[in-house]
């Protein structure tokens, strides 16, 4: 395996682990908050679907964009409504999320373009393109001839789209918001002992639907970037699990959100790995199943929470509905 | 005291949240430029007007039936086991090596070997999470759906690789052979006069599903697991105390929730498809959770949740047949009734609870 294979691999990594990262840094303010969320995954697949039909239709995918987190933040409001407000149960809630967004998105997707459950595919301004760092080389001829650090450069740090640049960008962002502001420490206490939050004055409900919102916000980024940007269009459950491997990464990065980025990079170069096993076969010299390769990531998270490599200990008060005392 | 009488629990409550996700249903019908009240007519006439109709109805209710049981079983101990469509998968390997490594002479002895083979395979597939969660405190929730996940993988592998015919093209094992296949109600209740239930599915793991409910009420109500169980479920605390041991209901009623999701599999794989093949699930392990929840988790209820998501899963193969209402329709109705049954259940209850409040006042 040479040089520009590896970088090439690693490129994926980061256009792979970018839609998981999102959902997982989601996830993370959720759960931070103590509002379990399984349903990441539909909120991502009906962003996916919305900003894919909507960008199609206006030819902008920015305004496809919008209409994706509003979609997702509309799954986000039912959540917040069964779960803080009629204090139903959270995973229960979730369920119903993930099929409801199954469900509606096809039979939209067929209601408006008749195309079996998909949206047309998208170019030029209705789709996210890479960006071009300057001085970076483009043409894969060009690449090849270059020496590695250029090859670094124009492979592995140019050409993204924005959102991908984003994502990167949420982390340090999620970082200090949950560490640094006084909205953090609250979210981070309502997750932990809503009781003493009540105590203080500070609403527990209303810091549990700003997190929930905050979840909705980047579940849409992360499906508007699947159906805009990494692929060019919406096809029928297009988000392939990805909600429930943020949701393992977020399980992996025991709810902090640096190790969110490492362990959704590591999912992510999984995931590229599944998609070139013949590279595998000439670096190790076994063949390795691209099923073991697609289990990995749960596996993973399944040794993690056994608790025999660290312990990851939820917020303490995740998944229960806090009823104000009398 | 009680704030409602139980039957307003038990009967009312499912039946307004049942009429709110129809409601929203029909309004979802009705944006996608259907007629709502023609569609159900189809729906009826396709899944119950017919015996064959009928056969297909039945057919989805067996494996629902299954699903529900097992979701509602690990519900009584307060587990909510999501890892239905893994442990039916495993079940379904469990068939296929019964079914095509063991020369069974007839099939009322094919069909226990393949139910010990199911059940066996579905609760060793739910031992791990309940492990797990009794000893290490890993979320039962995750854990299962993680399990969902390596159980797609696992049988992918297994399929393609390994116990797939040499020389076929689709991921599937060999054909079972002759003796193993089950009556089908067509079989059973067709007379050369009268044609019944003709090429429908349904088969005589129906019983076995009827069986299975009579066998889990007996187990909930009528045992002294079954009281452990429901103890448990209701307080972890008071259960210890009275010395119950809770790892050992973890583990037991998760065993039983995986083998009865992994009894599914004998309908599927040995009475319809007579192959194991990818994908033999169909989603019915998320379908339980909805089937559980619907019927509060009682046997009877299950019984007949089992059955209306039977009409609508083949009223709905109807509609995409002769309308252009896709089949996801199905999926949407199903989250529905999660959402209405399950997560806003205090939606409906809080106002009904302060209904009959005030009604007693009344009469007092």
């Amino acid at each position: 395996m040479d040089f520009l294979t590896l970088v090439q691999v690693l490129d994926s990594t980061i256009r792979l682990a970018t839609p998981l990262l999102l959902a997982c840094l989601a996830g993370l303010f959720s759960e931070r908050a103590g509002i379990f969320d399984i349903g990441l995954e539909g909120k991502m697949l009906a962003a996916a679907f919305f900003s894919a039909a909507v960008a199609f239709m206006t030819g902008s995918v920015w305004v496809g964009l919008l209409a994706g987190i509003g979609a997702s933040m509309v799954l986000s409001a039912l959540h917040g409504v069964a779960s803080i407000t009629f204090r139903g149960n959270q995973l229960i809630s979730g369920v119903a999320i993930n099929f409801l967004a199954a469900g509606m998105t096809v039979l939209i997707a067929q209601h408006w373009f008749s195309q079996g459950g998909r949206t047309p595919s998208l170019s030029g301004a209705a789709r996210f393109e890479g960006i071009v760092w300057p001085g970076a080389l483009t043409r894969i001829r060009d690449i090849k001839e270059a020496g590695p650090l250029m090859q670094v450069y124009s492979e592995l740090i140019s050409g993204h789209s924005i959102l991908v640049y984003m994502a990167l960008f949420a982390v340090p962002a999620t970082w200090w918001i949950l560490y640094r502001t006084r909205f953090g420490l609250r979210l981070r206490a309502v997750g932990e002992n809503p009781a003493a939050v009540d105590t203080a004055g500070v609403s527990v409900v209303g810091l549990r639907f700003a997190a929930v919102g905050i979840c909705g916000l980047l579940c849409g980024i992360a499906g508007a970037y699947l159906a805009t940007a990494l692929q060019a269009g919406f096809v029928k459950d297009m988000s392939a699990g990805r909600g429930y491997i943020a949701l393992a990464a977020l399980i992996f990065a025991k709810w902090r959100p640096w190790y969110a980025l490492m362990s959704t990079l590591l999912f992510g170069f999984l995931q590229a790995l599944a998609l070139r096993p013949d590279l595998i076969e000439t670096a190790v010299g076994v063949k390795v199943q691209v099923q073991l390769l697609d289990a990995l990531p749960y596996i993973l998270t399944v040794i993690i929470l056994a608790g025999f490599v660290g312990k990851a200990i939820p917020p303490r008060a995740g998944g229960e509905p806090y009823v104000k005392e009398r | 005291m009680d704030k409602m009488p139980a039957w307003a629990d038990v009967v009312l409550i499912p039946l307004i949240s049942l009429l709110l996700a129809a409601l929203l249903s029909a309004l979802v019908i009705l944006g996608i430029g259907e007629n709502p009240i023609d569609a159900f007519k189809l729906m009826v006439d396709g899944a119950l007007m017919r015996s064959s109709g009928w056969g297909y109805t039945l057919y989805y209710a067996t494996n629902f039936i299954f699903t529900g049981l097992a979701v509602s079983v690990a519900f009584h101990a307060r587990m909510f086991n999501i890892g239905g469509e893994g442990q039916a998968m495993l079940g379904g390997l469990g068939v296929a090596l019964a079914c095509l490594y063991v020369p069974w002479p007839h099939w009322s002895l094919a069909i226990l070997g393949s139910s010990i083979g199911a059940a066996t395979f579905g609760a060793a597939w739910a031992l791990i999470p309940a492990y797990l969660q009794a000893k290490r405190g890993s979320h039962i929730v995750i854990t299962t759906i993680m399990f969902n996940f390596i159980a797609a993988a696992l049988l992918n592998y297994l399929l393609v690789n390994i116990l797939r015919p040499v020389g076929a093209m689709d991921p599937a094992t060999a054909q079972f052979a002759e003796p193993t296949h089950l009556p089908t109600f067509q079989d059973m209740f067709s007379t050369a006069a009268m044609p019944l239930f003709r090429g429908a599915p349904a088969n005589v793991t129906f019983f076995l599903a009827l069986l299975a409910c009579v066998l889990v009420w007996l187990l909930i109500w009528r045992t002294r697991l079954g009281y452990e169980i429901r103890a448990y479920g209701w307080s972890q605390t008071g259960a210890n105390y009275a010395g119950i041991s809770g790892t050992k209901i973890i583990i037991i009623a998760m065993l039983i929730s995986g083998g009865l999701a992994g009894m599914m599999a004998v309908n599927t794989t040995q009475g319809e498809a007579e192959r194991l093949i990818l994908n033999m699930t169909e989603g019915a392990g998320f379908i339980g959770i909805a089937v559980a929840l619907m019927g509060r988790n009682h046997p009877f209820g299950v019984l007949l949740a089992a059955i209306l998501f039977g009409f609508l899963y083949q009223g709905g193969a109807e509609l995409a047949l002769w309308t252009s209402i896709p089949r996801e329709l199905i999926v949407v109705i199903q989250a529905l009734v999660i959402l209405f049954t399950g997560a806003l259940d205090n939606m409906v209850r809080m106002p009904l609870e302060r209904l009959f409040l005030a009604m007693r006042r009344k009469e007092g």
